[in-house]
């Protein structure tokens, strides 16, 4: 059986509380699930504002600023891929065949801001 | 020493700078792949032209001299950062290596502009942030001039430019022109953030009058430059719609900044030249037969502008065009002009029929013009009632000054 746990998390509080994790935590923690063997793939986003929607409706592709707000929509599934930039993962994205009738938010991953020497090669 | 540039030093670097600072700045955004990086190097390399060019002579190619100089400074200013943070001197290492690799070839210069342009209208930034962009980083407009232009605070236009630059950076939005297969739908919304920037120094009065005409020119000169780099039909349609509504400007409102009617105006006083000039586009559009929404309100405004009155104005073409475009937009708006042009070809009554229609579909009822149309029309017919009723919904709904003063005047009227 395969889990996708999402992380949810109030943007603007995610890294300053006292007891908000830093880089090296949530890397060391998703190093720990990887050496457990259970691990398919973990990634941090950038903030919600690089966020792009994409939604194809009659064949044209419409593109968006931000998350999508449809409050009616759930998560469905999601596509881990790796384009050359953003115009190649909305091409991608406007191909999800659940485009044609939800919205695909669109989101670069973060690389977490740790030292070089603690990341994987 | 170019002989050609013999004056006095600061003001050719200045002329050079007001000419080419904008090609220059595309060019090292797209060498550097970053914008804060590329105007901090772009003001190195004028300060560097301040100092060098009284001793050494304007350079034969100063836009090549600028960039070159401009490249080299933003990766001296990379290393000196680099001593504090290593990922810098890797991106500065990396800067290096592709800059060895790029030609500089004029025809690559003149499609970096175009880049830009696709870069700052990119569907991925939300459109207030499209048009904040465009104006600031390929027009070189102020973000002072941008706020007082759209009313809004500097600080508002500064905030929507670093969200924008930080989404481009950091969702990867790529500095190009898009593929073939993009190219409609990414010029479509080019050709938008364009007319918006000119209806805005266009149609809304409010504001200094000054700042907006200087709107209305970046748009139009942003039209030529569409127009010059990608010679696409819908292009050509919307410089060719501009230059048509900004032959009559002189003409559009009175002293007091009163709006007059099309049917009002001295046509004497239409800019013959931008006339000439937006026919000849609107020919080339149409021939195309690729044409668009643009090229078709460009034919309409053709049609108006060849009329010697507006009694002598082919109104039946322009019935005719207007068919088309409704059918192009499915626009309520463009429905509302459809009908008044039946009037103008029909009689007021088949007019007021179809602006009763509109209205009685519920689409148009917060649109002030909607019920200045049934009022002017239900005037013509003599029913002063209606008339006045009609006004007085109109000016319920309108936000502009000059057009609440042209409402309240028109009341008075058929109330004496």
């Amino acid at each position: 059986m395969k889990y996708l746990c999402l992380v949810y998390s109030n943007e603007q509080t995610l890294h300053s509380l006292p007891e908000s994790p830093r880089d090296e935590e949530c890397l060391a923690y998703s190093e720990a699930v990887r050496e457990s063997g259970r691990m398919i793939a973990a990634e941090a986003l950038e903030s919600v504002q690089t966020a792009t929607t994409v939604r194809m409706r009659n064949g044209k592709l419409s593109i968006t600023d931000g998350p999508f707000a449809e409050t009616k929509e759930q998560l469905a599934g999601f596509y881990l891929v790796d384009a050359r930039d953003l115009n190649e993962a909305i091409q991608i994205a406007g191909q999800i065949p659940a485009a044609r009738v939800g919205s695909i938010e669109v989101r670069p991953v973060r690389t977490l801001n740790v030292p070089q020497q603690l990341r994987q090669a | 020493m170019n002989p050609e540039q013999s004056g006095p030093l600061p003001a050719v670097v200045e002329a050079i700078y007001r000419a080419q600072s904008r090609r220059v700045l595309a060019t090292l955004i797209r060498l550097l792949g970053d914008f804060d990086l590329a105007e901090e190097a772009l003001q190195d390399a004028f300060i560097a032209a301040v100092e060098q060019w009284p001793r050494a002579g304007v350079p034969e190619n100063p836009r090549a001299w600028l960039v070159s100089v401009g490249r080299f400074k933003a990766i001296d200013n990379l290393r000196r950062r680099a001593r504090f943070n290593a990922s810098l001197a890797q991106m500065a290492m990396a800067l290096d290596d592709r800059l060895d690799a790029q030609q500089m070839d004029q025809d690559g210069l003149e499609d970096d502009r175009l880049r830009l342009i696709f870069t700052c209208c990119h569907p991925a930034l939300t459109p207030d942030a499209q048009v904040a962009l465009t104006l600031r980083e390929v027009c070189d407009l102020t973000t002072e001039e941008i706020a007082r232009a759209f009313l809004v605070t500097t600080p508002t236009v500064a905030q929507r430019i670093v969200r924008a630059k930080n989404k481009i950076r950091d969702a990867r939005i790529p500095y190009e022109v898009p593929a073939a297969a993009e190219l409609p739908e990414r010029l479509e919304a080019v050709l938008r953030v364009v007319y918006l920037v000119f209806n805005e120094g266009y149609f809304a009065s409010s504001g200094d009058a000054l700042t907006r005409s200087e709107l209305s020119n970046e748009a139009i000169r942003l039209g030529r430059l569409l127009v010059e780099q990608l010679p696409e039909p819908e292009a050509m349609g919307l410089l060719a719609l501009m230059l048509l509504h900004e032959s009559r400007r002189p003409a559009r409102t009175t002293a007091q900044g009163e709006p007059v009617l099309l049917d009002e105006q001295d046509r004497g006083l239409w800019n013959r030249a931008l006339i000439a000039e937006g026919e000849a586009l609107v020919e080339q559009a149409l021939r195309s037969r690729r044409f668009g929404p643009y090229s078709l309100q460009a034919a309409i405004a053709a049609l108006h502008a060849e009329a010697p009155s507006a009694a002598a104005t082919d109104w039946a073409q322009i019935v005719g065009l207007y068919d088309v475009l409704v059918r192009a937009t499915g626009s309520p708006v463009v429905e509302l002009n459809r009908a008044m042009a039946v009037a103008m070809c029909d009689g007021p009554d088949a007019g007021l029929t179809l602006v009763n229609a509109l209205l009685a579909r519920g689409e148009l009822t917060d649109y002030h013009l909607a019920y200045s149309a049934r009022a002017d029309l239900s005037r013509r017919l003599g029913r002063l009632d209606e008339a006045r009723a009609a006004y007085g919904k109109a000016l319920e709904l309108a936000q502009q000054g000059p057009d609440r003063q042209f409402l309240e005047r028109r009341l008075r009227e058929l109330s004496a």
